[in-house]
């Protein structure tokens, strides 16, 4: 055996790699002598947090991920849950927040073009796209470049690939100062009986590659991801791919038609660690071997060493198995789109991954320890201290319009249309519901009435206030909105952005979510069937807020009946779901405390998921026999903001009676969970009395708040303000910030 | 009533614009891919929306150059009906089968909304279900759609009737000369617009106002 050792393994070269002393150790006790620079290179691949889950694995065992609906949970490159009629929605949500912080466009436009190669290798056709984005504090001075290349970046590839942006979020926060995230979901339909998987099967079968061709870009590129960022950040520019959404049109149309012709058995997507984690992927999965000849590997650049070759990233590259006797059917249709084909290898029964480049072996590795029994940690970690609920007795006094006005023309509150109108968000024609409302809603073609809906959330200030809490409200809230529009929740995706899990107490945070998370979940029969963990988000040592998206997904069985936030009409009487008569008491944690008076003490409000489940289900019933007219959860900045968004959706106005005590502020701006407002012709007397005793009998209050009308919202005990001034303030925060 | 699609790689909007003749047409149209020279005989031919080539080089350039437009341009030299939407316009303009060209947005920025349109000239064979102007809705979405001629050719193309569309209400989202969203050639055979009509065709869309437009160009192939 005769391995490429130019390059001598020294201390500083295994650190420079990400390895820790240890983690070396294990690779020598596993192959018996030093690695090649090459083998060094694919155990970095491999083993980093970002491919190995190394730090998150013992605790993501613990969620639930399976359900009578679920045909893939987590482990390939996107779940997959039955929607019935013979079809499946495959989705998956995946962070590129390092890559976007060093390369805001780049960074982002190949987390999109990632994102959508997961649900395509699968078989399914992407048909919706959102992006969660948290972003530094507004003042901070690079907070309008990232916003401008990231948004730039997500709708060019997007867009010219040819998907509808039907949701996301937007956040600013100074803990992201140094370290924005970028996570990016898409979703995809396929039939049920024509999922793709990654597993090989058959020895001595044709390793086939095909897309673009291998360059030098992202070399090393999980490694990056998968440490914590100092101020040479620069220098990790050329870490970064650079995406073509051409490219990936065309290999999306490619794969498709060739996945028709019967000649796939096994495919894999080459994302994070390109060849190496794609090629380990399916010989570790089908517990097979796998030989890779470099030589045959297409590149656009001379003299690549097998290193490099190994640990690119460039992107839109698939490698698959095939059946030998179609290889000439599927090299015709690559061809046709104008795209590389060629065999680099083939699968073996020796359990090796080997690798060979000019007559030379440059690795000889075990794949499974490489693959599916990487090393695995239980890392330490505390508890997170709970805080007490703070006195705000002695608040100063703010006038309820002049709270209102501010909070919805705050950074966070704003309406982010200046985002998504940079987004495709009609193309396929089949967006019933674009961003701005509770849940993104996409028809399934070719079906009359049914409709996906889709929903991202989650509420770093609770997440970091009280980890276990915050997770629960992070699945809660993401299902609440997918209820609002009607729609039964699926299952879900967790994106879980985190800081340094070295640290006991960021590994705490991540333990506490992964528990809420696990807990809300299991209550509201909401699996989690796909996702991605990225650690080490910080910068000198300063955490980002932990931020557990959690990408969720409903089913509409009749869109006609669908529900938008928008009031419908004059006249209706607008009812408000809660737990009991204390309509609004938790302030702690609450846009308002934050935004109005600096204030981010306390504990975030609780969510009781029994109670979460029936408010769910009451709306949803009402939604679907038709009865309401609109309806929108309540979350960031409680009552009021809510009601002000119904109105600004539709241009009527409102007029809300409550009984008030002394201090409105915790009734119109609190953030107390499972809560939502749905409207009702007035008119119908009996309707409203039906619904209103029904919601008592599920155990729920529904009362009776105020009615629609009017160009005017008038919240008790403050002045009127008019809708056009309301959407004046909305509208105004984001193209004054940006343009 | 027989009508066809350009397929290019990397065009886009092709299976929205698929969905409306067929919903619209009652039949599904042929389709026509990059490398043919030979399309069939159709009353309507529609040069959808998308990024062929990846609007590398230049919006259009090397989508106009392939073998399929040099048939295109023959049809509609027959007088056969023509048209392009979005990316369509852009090769349309490329291949020299309509005058002026389209630029980068002045927002710099790619856009997607609904805007209006006025029905400049109600009397081209795109347009006649339409009134003479009608304010209709349609959306839009894209990065390169900022109409500009000289000015002897936007004084000819405005005397002539060829605008069939503007921007209206103060709606133009790129900042395109005369608010032009969508003009015709001199025959009258062949419409370039920005707009997508095709996003608006039905009650799932919000709104049918693009049908009109599909049902002249269609009704008037029959």
């Amino acid at each position: 055996m005769t391995l490429s050792n130019t390059i001598p393994i020294t201390d500083e070269l295994v650190a420079s790699h990400g390895l820790k002393p240890d983690e070396y150790q294990r690779i020598l006790d596993l192959i018996g002598r030093e690695p090649s620079f090459t083998e060094l290179g694919i155990f970095s691949a491999m083993w980093n947090e970002h491919c190995s889950y190394k730090s998150s694995k013992k605790w993501l065992k613990t969620l639930p991920t399976s359900g009578p609906r679920v045909l893939q949970g987590p482990g390939e490159n996107a779940g997959v849950v039955d929607i019935g009629d013979g079809q499946a929605v495959v989705f998956k949500m995946e962070s590129h927040n390092h890559p976007s912080y060093i390369e805001p466009y780049q960074g982002a436009a190949t987390g999109v073009g990632g994102i959508l190669r997961d649900v395509f290798t699968m078989g399914a056709r992407p048909v919706a796209a959102m992006n969660a984005l948290r972003f530094g504090a507004p003042d901070h001075p690079k907070t309008q470049h990232l916003v401008a290349g990231v948004v730039a970046g997500v709708g060019g590839y997007g867009n010219s690939f040819g998907v509808p942006t039907v949701g996301g979020e937007v956040e600013f926060d100074p803990s992201y100062n140094g370290n924005c995230l970028v996570n990016a979901f898409a979703a995809g339909l396929a039939d049920a009986d024509k999922i793709f998987l990654s597993q090989a099967k058959g020895v001595g079968l044709p390793v086939v590659y095909l897309g673009a061709k291998t360059g030098r870009d992202g070399v090393g590129g999980a490694t990056m991801a998968s440490a914590e960022f100092d101020d040479d950040i620069e220098e990790k520019r050329p870490t970064v791919q650079v995406g073509d959404p051409f490219t990936e049109k065309c290999l999306l149309e490619a794969c498709l038609e060739l996945m028709k012709t019967g000649a796939v058995i096994a495919i894999q997507d080459m994302g994070a660690a390109g060849l190496t984690c794609s090629a380990v992927e399916m010989g570790a999965k089908g517990d097979l071997g796998i030989e890779l000849d470099l030589d045959a590997v297409p590149v656009r650049e001379e003299r690549m060493s097998a290193y490099e070759m190994m640990l690119s990233e460039s992107q839109e590259r698939m490698l698959m198995v095939l059946r030998p006797e179609k290889e000439e059917e599927a090299e015709a249709i690559f061809r046709k789109w104008g795209l590389d084909f060629a065999i680099v290898g083939k699968t073996t029964d020796d359990l090796r991954f080997r690798v060979l480049h000019q007559g030379e072996e440059v690795a000889n590795l075990p794949i499974k320890e490489l693959g599916d029994e990487a090393p695995e940690y239980d890392r330490p970690w505390v508890e997170s201290p709970k805080a007490a609920l703070p006195d705000f007795s002695a608040l100063p006094a703010i006038d309820p319009a002049d709270a209102l006005l501010k909070l919805i023309g705050s950074a966070n509150l704003s309406s982010r249309r200046w985002v998504w109108e940079q987004y495709d968000t009609l193309i396929q024609g089949n967006s019933l519901q674009r961003p701005g409302g509770d849940a993104g809603v996409v028809r399934v073609e070719g079906h009359e009435t049914k409709a996906l809906a889709f929903s991202s959330d989650v509420t770093p200030r609770y997440v970091e206030a009280d980890p276990f809490e915050g997770g629960k409200q992070a699945v809660a809230e993401c299902w609440r909105n997918l209820c609002a529009t009607g729609a039964l929740p699926l299952a879900a995706t967790d994106n879980l952005n985190f800081g340094n899990p070295e640290r006991p107490e960021i590994m705490g945070q991540l333990v506490g979510a992964i528990k809420g998370i696990g807990e809300a979940c299991r209550a509201l029969d909401f699996p989690i069937v796909s996702g991605n963990v990225s650690l080490y988000n910080e910068t000198n040592g300063k955490a980002i807020m932990p931020t557990p998206t959690i990408g969720g997904v409903g089913l509409i069985d009749d869109w006609t009946k669908m529900a938008r936030i928008g009031f419908a009409a004059e006249g209706d009487a607008i009812l408000l779901v809660c737990k009991s008569n204390m309509w609004g008491t938790h302030l702690a944690q609450s846009a308002y405390m934050r935004d109005l008076h600096e204030r981010r003490d306390g504990p975030p409000p609780p969510v009781d998921l029994a109670h979460e489940r029936r408010a769910g289900e009451f709306v949803r019933d009402a939604i679907q026999d038709g009865r309401i007219t609109a309806c929108h959860d309540l979350s960031d900045g409680g009552l009021a903001v809510a009601i002000a968004e119904m109105a600004m959706a539709s241009g009527i106005g409102a007029a809300i009676s409550l009984p008030m005590p002394t201090e409105p502020a915790p009734v119109l701006f609190g953030e107390d969970q499972g809560r939502y407002l749905m409207t009702v012709p007035r008119a119908d007397k009996e309707l409203l009395r039906e619904i209103i005793d029904e919601g008592a009998a599920r155990g729920l209050v529904v009362a009776w708040i105020g009615e629609t009308g009017g160009t005017e919202l008038k919240l008790p005990g403050t002045r009127a303000i008019s809708v056009e001034e309301l959407k004046a303030r909305h509208e105004s925060w984001f193209p004054d910030f940006m343009d | 009533m027989k009508s066809a699609v350009i397929l290019l790689p990397g065009l886009n909007r092709d299976r929205d614009m698929i969905a409306a003749l067929t919903k619209i047409g009652g039949k599904a149209p042929v389709t026509v891919w990059q490398t043919d020279t030979d399309i069939p005989d159709v009353d309507l031919i529609v040069i959808p929306g998308g990024f062929s080539y990846g609007d590398y080089l230049r919006c259009g350039a090397i989508a106009a150059r392939m073998p399929v437009m040099r048939a295109v341009a023959e049809k509609a030299a027959k007088g056969v009906t023509v048209m392009g939407v979005c990316n369509g316009f852009q090769i349309l303009l490329e291949a020299g089968l309509l005058p002026g060209a389209l630029m980068r947005n002045a927002s710099l920025k790619f856009v997607c909304r609904e805007v209006k349109l006025e029905v400049a000239n109600a009397g081209t064979r795109f347009t006649s279900r339409y009134e003479k102007g009608q304010v209709i809705r349609c959306p839009i979405a894209h990065h390169d759609g900022n109409y500009f001629a000289d000015e002897a050719t936007l004084a000819r193309i405005e005397g002539e009737g060829q605008v069939a569309f503007r921007y209206a209400e103060g709606t133009n989202p790129n900042g395109s000369l005369n608010d032009i969203a969508g003009i015709v050639n001199t025959e009258g055979n062949v419409l370039g617009m920005m707009p997508h009509p095709e996003n608006l065709i039905e009650e799932a869309h919000g709104g049918t106002d693009g049908r009109a437009l599909f049902e002249a160009a269609l009704g008037r192939a029959a």
